[in-house]
């Protein structure tokens, strides 16, 4: 049988960085097709030059045996590719009928002909086999599934053959997420397609038949759902095909009391039940794929979040209940998003290096400039930031002596527990090493520090213990000689630390 | 990426040329020019009279620009100053008149008719940063709800009336001078000064500005974002009140329709042609000076040389429009 979408050798760069390299894709019709990788894989830029939204560089594509190019997404809808965002994007205050027909109102006479626009919308939801919906009322008096479900509806219509749902599932409830399978289900028997993008393996071996996993911006997998292992998956989408990173890690001190421990975490959908510790002095991984509640743990542990359940314990030091409290108590957080949640960029370097230490430097209200200066100035030169004076905007600062910047905001508290989530991000690997040198000789130093990584052999390098997150729950707790990227992976897939199994090198 | 590069700053990031250097200054530039055509074109100008006039009319936009300039700068935005100043207004003849507690009078009811007025606009101000910090409402919102009410309690408290006073004691932060310049406009450039110091130096200062330029980075970073904008917002409504008991002061009457109509709009444009960045995280108290003084200035001028005043505002909207348009173009 002919594929229904066939997308080869495709090529797509930003600005000079290639997002995808040779990606490629097929989808049969009537198949359930899972799309998946890490973030920064190319998932996204695949899904938009499939409908639409970019152009693709190179490569070719073919839908309904014709080779397309679509200009615009109306282009690939009304060829017959919908999609379905994460976000629905709908009228809430409307009625269901307005939301199914937005943009294709029926007209007689030049007036709106309400009749056939409900017996449309009727017919439409009955077809996904959605029940009790008085098309009539407003929209936001259903649940979210059903809203999930007429935004589907609204979607696909009767005319699409493949649908793209990017990450559909992250906003539903487990009983949602089941209504969301039947009217997966329900495309399939009817013959459409559909391009699934999730990052939870359950779901994927649930609902769908075949799997493309890409990394890099490359397609490093396709297969059958049934022929590929769970720890296959998590292979492709973190593994290097090449050497394994060597544990390197401090020896770590197990048997004193913790520095911080967190018991039974839990908040929402993405932290259900994560227990961890670390100790002074040592470095502990904290590892799992996009979305199992990695950085949501991290601002638990901050107070950035309260916790709906749970505790957070660190050693002579209150309950931490706010940013301020986590301060007093010693810790310092660098979080995932440098941009949006570090830097206040208009500040110099100076005064985001001193932003947490200020109050410290504050004598009746007013800011030692002298003693602000002198800590900025040994900060820079320790840390070896590059900036033409301490005075200079921090926005125009490269990526990585940003991160040192932040770095240097908690280092300047000396700090009993940092936090690092991705550090490493997004910054170039002369940088990299730097820092990862800087934290490795911090906590020689009598430092404990929590590190999250999506690159699984800095975690295996520097860590002594890695626990890991599966779905919101801490599954294992590796530590010592257990500690290797297959056993890190293999928890990630299975959630158990023992049965990592044996892996062929070759 | 040429990130490990001693590489200060990515290229095309920072231009320096002469507009870039003066662009900070524009205002100040402006006023310079623009005193200078005066200086040949107008006649009388260059007197102590002139000065006096100007600089009293300007003084109630200077103050309350300053408290806009501080809530502008955590990405604010404070619309009920002009309501506020009406209500300080109305309430200072109020006590010292001796119409709220009777038999009060003399200095204890002087005092009480400076400090009351300026605590309860504090107090109102406090309130808009609560309904801000409590319910997340967008600031122009919630400061609107005052905006409305505020001159209605107002005229609420003086029964609609106008109130008409010679009350010396009161009134010097008016019509009083100290080596012929008005007391008004020192307590004008007293406001400013400690202000701009207070931005630049104080643990206050320099989280107002935290908080503007990234909230969520500053919060992580231990800075308390609620109590520093609801102190942003009670100081701003505190200065209204400075600046609606010289108006009244001045007028030697109040008149809760008339007291400080208009002047969140003047106080806005004064701190957007200062060049305060409305997104918030960049702001300048002296160039908020500059920016009322350029306006009031403009609109002397066009008024000395026989321009009517509606023709003046179509100016003062011209002004403001090319100052947006400047720190839009110096935006990185």
């Amino acid at each position: 049988m002919a594929p229904l979408l066939l997308m080869q050798g495709i090529d797509k760069a930003f600005g000079g960085v290639p997002a995808l390299q040779q990606a490629s894709l097929a989808v049969e019709p009537g198949e359930v097709h899972a799309l998946i990788g890490q973030n920064g894989a190319g998932k996204s830029t695949m899904i938009k030059v499939m409908t639409g939204s970019h152009r693709r560089d190179a490569g070719e594509m073919v839908f309904d045996g014709r080779p397309v190019a679509f200009a615009n997404p109306r282009a690939a809808q009304d060829a017959g590719i919908a999609t379905i965002h994460q976000e629905i994007n709908l009228v809430p205050f409307r009625s269901v009928t307005e939301n199914i027909c937005l943009g294709r109102e029926r007209r007689r006479f030049g007036l709106l002909d309400w009749g056939a626009m409900h017996r449309e919308s009727e017919a439409l939801l009955a077809r996904f086999a959605i029940r009790g919906i008085d098309v009539r009322r407003p929209l936001m008096s259903y649940p979210t599934a059903v809203q999930q479900m007429v935004a589907i509806a609204r979607a696909v219509g009767f005319s699409a053959r493949l649908v793209v749902m990017d990450e559909p599932t992250s906003s539903l409830d487990e009983a949602e997420v089941e209504v969301l399978f039947g009217v997966i289900r329900q495309l399939k028997a009817d013959g459409v397609a559909v391009v699934f993008v999730s990052h939870r393996l359950d779901e994927l071996y649930a609902v769908c038949d075949r799997v493309t996993v890409m990394r890099d911006g490359r397609t490093v997998l396709s297969a059958a759902m049934s022929q590929v292992s769970r720890f296959e998956l998590v292979r492709a989408m973190l593994g290097r095909d090449l050497e394994q990173a060597v544990h390197a890690g401090t020896a770590g001190t197990p048997g004193r009391e913790p520095l911080m421990e967190a018991r039974h975490l839990a908040r929402g959908r993405r932290v259900r039940d994560v227990s961890l510790s670390v100790h002074s002095g040592e470095i502990v991984g904290l590892a799992g794929l996009l979305g199992s509640g990695r950085s949501e743990t991290a601002r638990l542990i901050f107070g950035a979040d309260r916790p709906a359940s749970g505790d957070v314990i660190v050693a002579s030091a209150g309950p931490i209940d706010g940013p301020a409290a986590a301060i007093a108590a010693g810790l310092g957080y660098c979080a995932e998003d440098r941009k949006t949640e570090g830097i206040v960029p208009d500040l110099s370097v100076r005064e985001n290096l001193v932003l947490a230490l200020m109050p410290r430097l504050t004598r009746r209200g007013v800011v030692d400039e002298a003693q602000a200066k002198a800590v900025a100035d040994r900060f820079i030169a320790r840390l070896g930031v590059r900036c033409a004076s301490p005075e200079q905007p921090i926005r125009e600062l490269s990526g990585g002596n940003q991160q040192k910047v932040l770095l240097a905001r908690w280092l300047c508290m000396d700090p009993r527990l940092m936090i690092l989530d991705e550090p490493t991000r997004g910054i170039d690997v002369g940088a990299k090493a730097e820092i990862l040198t800087l934290v490795r000789e911090l906590a020689a130093d009598g430092l404990g520090v929590l590190m999250i990584s999506s690159e699984l052999e800095e975690v295996v390098e520097a860590a002594s213990r890695i626990f890991v997150l599966r779905d919101g729950v801490s599954v294992a707790e590796l530590r010592g000689a257990q500690v290797s990227e297959d056993a890190v992976m293999a928890a990630m897939a299975h959630g158990g630390a023992a049965e990592a199994p044996k892996v062929r090198h070759d | 990426m040429t990130e490990s590069l001693a590489a200060p700053a990515p290229a095309g990031s920072r231009r320096p040329g002469w507009g870039h250097r003066l662009a900070p200054h524009g205002a100040l530039l402006a006023l310079v020019l623009l005193i200078l055509f005066n200086a040949a074109f107008t006649p009388n100008f260059l007197t102590w009279q002139t000065l006096n006039v100007n600089l009293t009319q300007v003084c109630a936009t200077v103050i309350v620009g300053v408290g806009m300039t501080l809530v502008i700068a955590t990405a604010g935005i404070d619309l009920s100053v002009g309501s506020l100043m009406a209500i300080a207004g109305a309430l200072a003849p109020l006590i010292f008149l001796g119409h709220l507690v009777p038999g009060l009078s003399g200095p204890p009811a002087i005092v009480l008719a400076f400090v009351v007025p300026v605590a309860v606009t504090a107090a109102l101000g406090w309130f808009n940063g609560w309904l801000i910090t409590r319910f997340r409402i967008q600031p122009i919102v919630a400061t609107l709800v005052l905006f409305i009410a505020g001159r209605g309690i107002a005229q609420v408290m003086t029964n609609g009336n106008l109130q008409v006073f010679n009350t010396p004691g009161f009134q010097w932060i008016a019509l009083e001078r100290v080596a012929g310049i008005p007391v008004q406009a020192i307590l004008m450039a007293v406001v400013v000064v400690v202000a701009a110091w207070a931005l630049r130096r104080t643990l206050f200062g320099r989280r107002v500005l935290a908080v503007g330029g990234n909230e969520t980075a500053a919060r992580l970073a231990g800075v308390p974002v609620v109590r520093v904008k609801r102190g942003v917002y009670a100081l701003s409504g505190a200065l209204a009140g400075v600046a609606g008991l010289i108006v009244v002061a001045r007028n030697s009457a109040a008149d809760a329709n008339l007291v400080g109509l208009g002047v969140e709009l003047d106080a806005i444009a004064a701190a957007a042609v200062g060049g305060t960045l409305l997104t918030g995280g960049r702001a300048s108290v002296v160039g908020t000076l500059w920016g009322a003084l350029l306006i009031q200035l403009v609109r002397y001028t066009l008024l000395a040389n026989g321009v009517p005043d509606a023709a003046a505002l179509v100016v003062k909207a011209g002004i403001i429009l090319a100052a947006v348009v400047l720190q839009v173009r110096r935006a990185p």
